[in-house]
C-alpha cells in the first residue's frame, strides 16, 4: 500500500497494537507482584524486623519498581508516536500513570518501614497484617478491573462497585485500629509513627477506589 | 484538447475543485480529523476512490439532469455550471447551508426558463422527493447500524486497542467506499450540465478498455475533485472530522457508512435495476448532498439514543436550502443568459 502514499506506521498498526496491548498486560502483572512482594515483606517485617530477609524483599520491590516504570513510559510513548486510541489515549495515558502509582506506594511503604523500623507492638500485628491483605485484594480488584476496560468494558462497573466496598472495609479497620492506637500507653510520637503506617496502609485502598472511579467514567466513553 | 473548451468546461472544473475541498471530509474527515490516517493517504485513497465511482458509476445521475435540461451548447452549460458555482459561494459566505447538488438543479432549470425549454415535473417532482429522503434515509440507514455495530462489538469483546485498529481500517473502508460513492453520485453535478454540449471520440486505454465521451468527461471531473482534495480539504477535514469524532469512533464509522451507502444508492444503475427486478420501489438517480446525507446520519444516532440536545434548527437551516438553493441558482442562470444575449445582440447591432 505504500504506493498509496501510507506509511510503514499506518500499515503495521496491527502489530503495534498487539504489542502494546502485551506491554498493558505486563504492566498490569507487575502491580500484582509488586502487590505479593509487599505482603511478604511486611509479614517478614512484623515476624522479623528489617533484617536480610527483609532487604532481599526491597530489592525485589525496588527491581519491579524500575520494571513497572519502564513498561510506563514504553506504552505512552507507543500511544503517542503511533496516534493509537485518540478518542481514549488521554484516559488510558492517566489511568496507567495512577496505576503505576500503586507499584510507587508499595515500594515507599518498604522504604519506609527499611528507614524508620517502627516497633510495632503485638496486639497490633493481626490488625496491621488484616489492613495489608485488604489493601492488597483492593489493588487486585482495581487491576481486574483495569483489565475489564481493556477487553470487556460492560463489566467495569461492577467491578468498580467491589473496589469501593473493599476501600469501605479498609476505612471500617483503619480507623478503629488507628482509635485503639491512640488509646494504648505508648509514647506520643510512637503513636503518631504507628498511625502514619496505617495511613500509608490504607491510602493504597484510596488510590484504588480513585482509578475504579475513573475507571467508570471512561467505561461509559467506550459505549459507541 | 481545445483550449476554448478547456476554458467553457472550467465552470464545471471549479465546481469540482469546490466539491473535492469540501465534500472529501464527510468521507475521510474522521479518519485524518483524528490523525488515525495521514492526510496525504487519505486524500490519495479519496482522489481514486472518487475518480473510480465518476468513471464507473457517474452515468445514472448525470443522465437525469440530462433529462431535466439537454444543453447543447458549450457556452450555455458554463453560464449554468458558473451560476449553481456562484449560487454555492454566495450561499456559503452569507452562512446559509447550501448543496451543490440543489444549485446545478437550479440552473439548469434557470437554462430551461430561459431557452424556452419544457422542465419535466415528473423529473423535478422526483429530484426533490430525493433531496427531502437522503438525510432521512442516512438517520434510517444510521439508526439501524449503530445497534448492529456495537452488538458485533460486544460479541467479539475486543481489546481496547484491537478495536481501535479494526476502528482505523473500517474508516479506511468507509472512506474508500464514500469516495466512490461520492465520485458516482457527484460527478453529475460537476460534467451533468456538459455532457450534450461536449462530444469526445472514445478513448481506448489498452485492451478492452475504452472511455466514452461522458467518461471522458467524468474522468476530467474527477481530476478536478481530486485536485479540490489535495490542495484545500485538509483543513475541512480537521474541522468535520472532530466534529465526527465526537460521536465516537464507532458511532462515525456508521455515519460515514450510512452516507455513502444513501449517496451509492442514488448513483448505482445495478443497484437500482436490482431493486426494479425485486419488485421494490424504483430509486431515481439524482445527485444529491453529501453534507446533508451525513447530517442526517448524524441526526439518526442523536435520536436512537434519546438525546435532547439535538439543534433542532440545523433541519430547519436544510429545508430552507431546499427552497432557496435552487431559486437563487435559477435566477442567477437566467438573469446570466439573458444578460449575455442581450450584450450579444446589441454588438451584432452595434
Amino acid at each position: 500500500m505504500r504506493w498509496l502514499g501510507f506509511s510503514g506506521k499506518e500499515a503495521s498498526l496491527l502489530g503495534t497494537s498487539k504489542a502494546v496491548e502485551a506491554q498493558i498486560e505486563e504492566f498490569l502483572d507487575k502491580v500484582i507482584s509488586a502487590g505479593q512482594v509487599f505482603s511478604k515483606a511486611f509479614q517478614v517485617y512484623l515476624s522479623e524486623g528489617a533484617l536480610e530477609n527483609f532487604n532481599k524483599l526491597v530489592d525485589q520491590i525496588q527491581n519491579i519498581e524500575r520494571e513497572a516504570d519502564n513498561l510506563r513510559r514504553a506504552i505512552e510513548t507507543e500511544l503517542y508516536t503511533r496516534t493509537l486510541i485518540p478518542d481514549l489515549r488521554s484516559d488510558v495515558l492517566r489511568l496507567v500513570e495512577n496505576v503505576d502509582k500503586l507499584t510507587n506506594m508499595y515500594k515507599a511503604n518498604l522504604f519506609r518501614l527499611s528507614i524508620q523500623a517502627p516497633e510495632i507492638p503485638d496486639a497490633f500485628k493481626p490488625k496491621y497484617s488484616e489492613l495489608v491483605l485488604l489493601a492488597i485484594t483492593c489493588v487486585e480488584a482495581v487491576i481486574d478491573t483495569t483489565r475489564s476496560f481493556f477487553t470487556d468494558h460492560q463489566s467495569v462497573r461492577e467491578g468498580a462497585q467491589r473496589v469501593a466496598d473493599l476501600e469501605t472495609q479498609a476505612d471500617e479497620l483503619s480507623t478503629p485500629l488507628q482509635r485503639l492506637i491512640f488509646q494504648s500507653d505508648l509514647d506520643l510520637a510512637h503513636k503518631v509513627q504507628l498511625r502514619y503506617f496505617v495511613e500509608h496502609l490504607d491510602a493504597l485502598a484510596n488510590q484504588s477506589e480513585d482509578i475504579a472511579d475513573q475507571l467508570a467514567i471512561s467505561a461509559i466513553k467506550r459505549r459507541i | 484538447m481545445d483550449l476554448s473548451l478547456l476554458i467553457f468546461l472550467s465552470g464545471g472544473l471549479f465546481l469540482g475543485w469546490a466539491l473535492g475541498a469540501n465534500d472529501a471530509a464527510n468521507v475521510f474527515g474522521t479518519a485524518v480529523g483524528t490523525r488515525m490516517l495521514r492526510f496525504a493517504s487519505a486524500a490519495a485513497l479519496c482522489s481514486l476512490g472518487v475518480i473510480l465511482g465518476a468513471v464507473i458509476s457517474g452515468a445514472g445521475p448525470t443522465e437525469t439532469l440530462g433529462k431535466l435540461a439537454a444543453i447543447d451548447s458549450l457556452a450555455e452549460a458554463c453560464t449554468a455550471s458558473v451560476s449553481a458555482g456562484l449560487t454555492v459561494l454566495f450561499m456559503t459566505r452569507r452562512g446559509l447551508p447550501v448543496s451543490t447538488s440543489q444549485a446545478v438543479v437550479g440552473a439548469l432549470v434557470g437554462w430551461n426558463l430561459w431557452s424556452g425549454a419544457p422542465t419535466d415535473l415528473n423529473i423535478i417532482g422526483k429530484v426533490v422527493l430525493t433531496w427531502v429522503l437522503c438525510p432521512i434515509l442516512a438517520g434510517i440507514i444510521a439508526a439501524i447500524l449503530l445497534p448492529l455495530t456495537s452488538l458485533a462489538l460486544r460479541a467479539l469483546r475486543l481489546h481496547l486497542l484491537q478495536q481501535d485498529s479494526l476502528t482505523r481500517w473500517a474508516l479506511v473502508l468507509a472512506g474508500t467506499f464514500g469516495a466512490y460513492s461520492l465520485g458516482a453520485n457527484n460527478i453529475a453535478n460537476v460534467m451533468g450540465p456538459f455532457t450534450h454540449a461536449v462530444q469526445f471520440e472514445p478513448l481506448r486505454l489498452g485492451t478492452g478498455l475504452t472511455l466514452d465521451s461522458s467518461q471522458q468527461l467524468f474522468l476530467l471531473g474527477g481530476l478536478a475533485i481530486a485536485f479540490g482534495i489535495f490542495t484545500y480539504s485538509r483543513k475541512v477535514m480537521m474541522t468535520v472530522g472532530k466534529d465526527l469524532f465526537a460521536l465516537s469512533p464507532a458511532a462515525a464509522w456508521v455515519a460515514v457508512m450510512s452516507h455513502s451507502f444513501v449517496l451509492f444508492l442514488f448513483a448505482s444503475k445495478g443497484l437500482a435495476a436490482w431493486l426494479g427486478n425485486a419488485g421494490l420501489p424504483q430509486i431515481p438517480l439524482v445527485p444529491v448532498s453529501s453534507s446533508q446525507a451525513v447530517i442526517g446520519a448524524i441526526l439518526g444516532i442523536g435520536l436512537l439514543r434519546g438525546k435532547h440536545g439535538i439543534r433542532w434548527s440545523v433541519l430547519g437551516g436544510i429545508g430552507l436550502g431546499w427552497l432557496l438553493t435552487p431559486i437563487a441558482a435559477a435566477v442567477l442562470c437566467y438573469i446570466t443568459l439573458w444578460t449575455i444575449s442581450v450584450a450579444k445582440a446589441g454588438v451584432i447591432i452595434l
